[in-house]
């Protein structure tokens, strides 16, 4: 089988967050919550980057704001160049809750983001889907409704209908928080694999400093209270990454101390092997 | 098979205790008639066509009353559950005219329809529309809204996500409503026939008000057998599919 044009990867596309701001009324107090304060990050083409922070640090808000589902306050986002003022399918979204729609069936659901890209016909259409399926591994499970699959099988589905219109950039909102060890690690693989052969720009929320670890090229940590940036790690272990390994469980040491004693702050520490 | 064998026993059973009852002469037989004698004028209510054209008239008016007060009763409710305004106006009334008794309409319609069709179909549409557009409603605002979101991420806008996500994830809510509107509707038709007689047409339940005026028993039960079938059947034909559609895609239990 030839691989259609459509299946090829795009190219993975630069993000830009400038001084993105953002505060939420709060109905309580009449204090507003300053979800995230001057927040700005580059992130590299193809780069894998995993915001960590402790719960309302403002992690999800981020992410929405650069999937265009949230306008920040003040600053902004570019995706490669362009003011992102909406979403766009150039920016794929998978939430925690899988968001599958209970409906349609897996392959329906999959086609679902492509029946919305204009210049498919059916046929490609169904093609696409089904190449996506089988990348990650639920070739078997077309027909089957969300009701019935477990929580990683969902996940999966997820990811498939995420990829499928062929982003160039895919934001993760703690998409394994809610699977038990073994799945999550298994998906761990995947999405490397994933990552490695269809060339995207991730950003992937987390609040679990070894899933950080393990994914990211670079782990940003945040503050909760305003959501700030405190520190970034370049993490620079070989992939794979097996999440049980003894270097990655030393990286993740290190940043747990730093997420446990906010305040201390400091320059972008680099951490080779031999840290 | 069991089942089937099941059911027929329960309800032989159930005929062979009115016969008994019959045969011991423990009521007059002008209350309660044998079963023979409620089969003999159903046969024959049958075979010189009023059963068919009675049913036929009700029916049509049920369909009538209720696809219009469907086709409006929808729309309506998305209507109200996306503009708050339009919530606290018309939702706010669909409650208070949910919760009427939809027989009330009957001497309204009356007044203002006359002995005519329009009364009868007036009648129907106000008991299905009201419930159709709160359950349409209501279960709009219970989609949750990461549906509407994940929809966005994916290029879905205006009509496409209401038409796409909203009202498909708000289906088992407007399943429940529409069953509910039929009901109401059903009630209230029976109640308006019983009690006014159109002379564009004799429903069921004017069959139903004719057997008690001419203290025909076997007439009157056998007509309620009738309208207990359609009741059943209505269930079965309209209903069953939608919810073991909606079992089978949202794997509630029933
Ligand atoms: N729609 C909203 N209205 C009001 N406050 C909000 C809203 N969304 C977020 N917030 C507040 O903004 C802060 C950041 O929320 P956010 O969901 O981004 O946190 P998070 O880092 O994703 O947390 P978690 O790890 O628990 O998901 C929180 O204090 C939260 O209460
Ligand atoms: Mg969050």
């Amino acid at each position: 089988m030839t691989l259609p044009v459509e299946l090829q990867n795009e190219a993975p596309s630069k993000l830009s967050i400038q001084a993105v701001s953002k505060r939420f009324a709060s109905r309580k107090r009449d204090k507003p919550v300053q979800a995230l304060d001057n927040v700005s990050l580059e992130v590299a083409e193809g780069e894998f980057v995993c915001l960590l922070g402790p719960s309302g640090c403002g992690k999800s808000t981020l992410l929405n704001i650069i999937a265009g589902l949230e306008n920040a306050d003040t600053g902004g986002v570019k995706c490669d160049g362009a003011d992102v003022t909406a979403p766009g399918r150039d920016r794929m979204m998978m939430f925690q809750e899988s968001a599958l729609f209970p409906w349609l069936d897996v392959l329906d659901n999959v086609l679902f983001s492509l029946r919305l890209k204009p210049g498919l016909n059916a046929s490609e259409r169904r093609d696409v889907a089904v190449f996506y399926l089988k990348l990650v591994g639920l070739e078997k499970f077309h027909h089957a409704y969300v009701h019935e699959l477990s929580g990683g099988m969902k996940q999966r589905v997820a990811l498939a209908r995420a990829l499928a219109p062929n982003p160039r950039v895919l934001l993760m909102d703690e998409p394994f928080a809610a699977l038990d060890a073994l799945t999550r690690e298994q998906l761990y693989g995947d999405l490397q694999q994933i990552w490695k052969e269809r060339k995207k720009t991730i950003v992937f929320v987390t609040h679990n400093v070894r899933e950080a670890v393990c994914l990211g090229d670079r782990v940003i940590l945040l503050s909760p209270h305003p959501g700030r940036i405190q520190e970034e790690f370049r993490i620079e272990l070989p992939r794979p990454r097996n999440i049980n390994s003894i270097d990655l469980a030393r990286h993740a040491t290190i940043i747990t101390s730093a997420l446990k004693g906010f305040g201390r702050g400091g320059p972008p520490m680099p951490m080779g092997d031999g840290i | 098979m069991k089942r089937v064998g099941k059911v027929v026993i329960f309800f032989a059973g159930l005929l062979l205790v009115w016969q008994v009852a019959v045969l011991l002469k423990l009521w007059s037989p002008v209350l309660v008639p044998s079963p023979f004698s409620v089969g003999r004028y159903l046969f024959e209510a049958a075979t010189d066509g009023t059963l068919a054209s009675a049913m036929v008239v009700t029916i049509k008016r049920l369909a009538l009353g209720y696809a219009f007060g469907l086709l409006v009763g929808l729309p309506l409710g998305l209507l109200t559950a996306r503009f708050q305004i339009l919530e606290d106006t018309l939702g706010l009334m669909a409650l208070g005219l949910q919760a009427l008794p939809s027989v009330c309409w009957v001497p309204l319609a009356l007044l203002w329809f006359g002995q005519t069709e329009g009364a009868m179909f007036f009648v129907v549409v106000m008991g299905t529309l009201w419930s159709v557009i709160i359950a349409t409603d209501n279960g709009v605002r219970n989609v949750p809204p990461i549906y509407a979101r994940a929809a966005r991420t994916m290029g879905s806008t205006g009509l496409h996500t209401w038409l796409r996500v909203i009202l498909p994830a708000a289906l088992p809510f407007i399943v429940g409503g529409m069953k509910q509107g039929w009901a109401f509707a059903w009630r209230s038709l029976m109640a308006a026939e019983i009690y006014v007689t159109i002379l564009s047409g004799f429903g069921l339940g004017h069959l139903l008000h004719y057997g008690r005026e001419l203290n025909a028993m076997e007439q009157v039960i056998g007509i309620m057998f009738v309208l207990l079938a359609i009741g059943l059947l209505a269930d079965k034909i309209l209903f069953s599919p939608w919810e073991r559609f909606l079992h089978r895609r949202w794997g509630t239990a029933r």
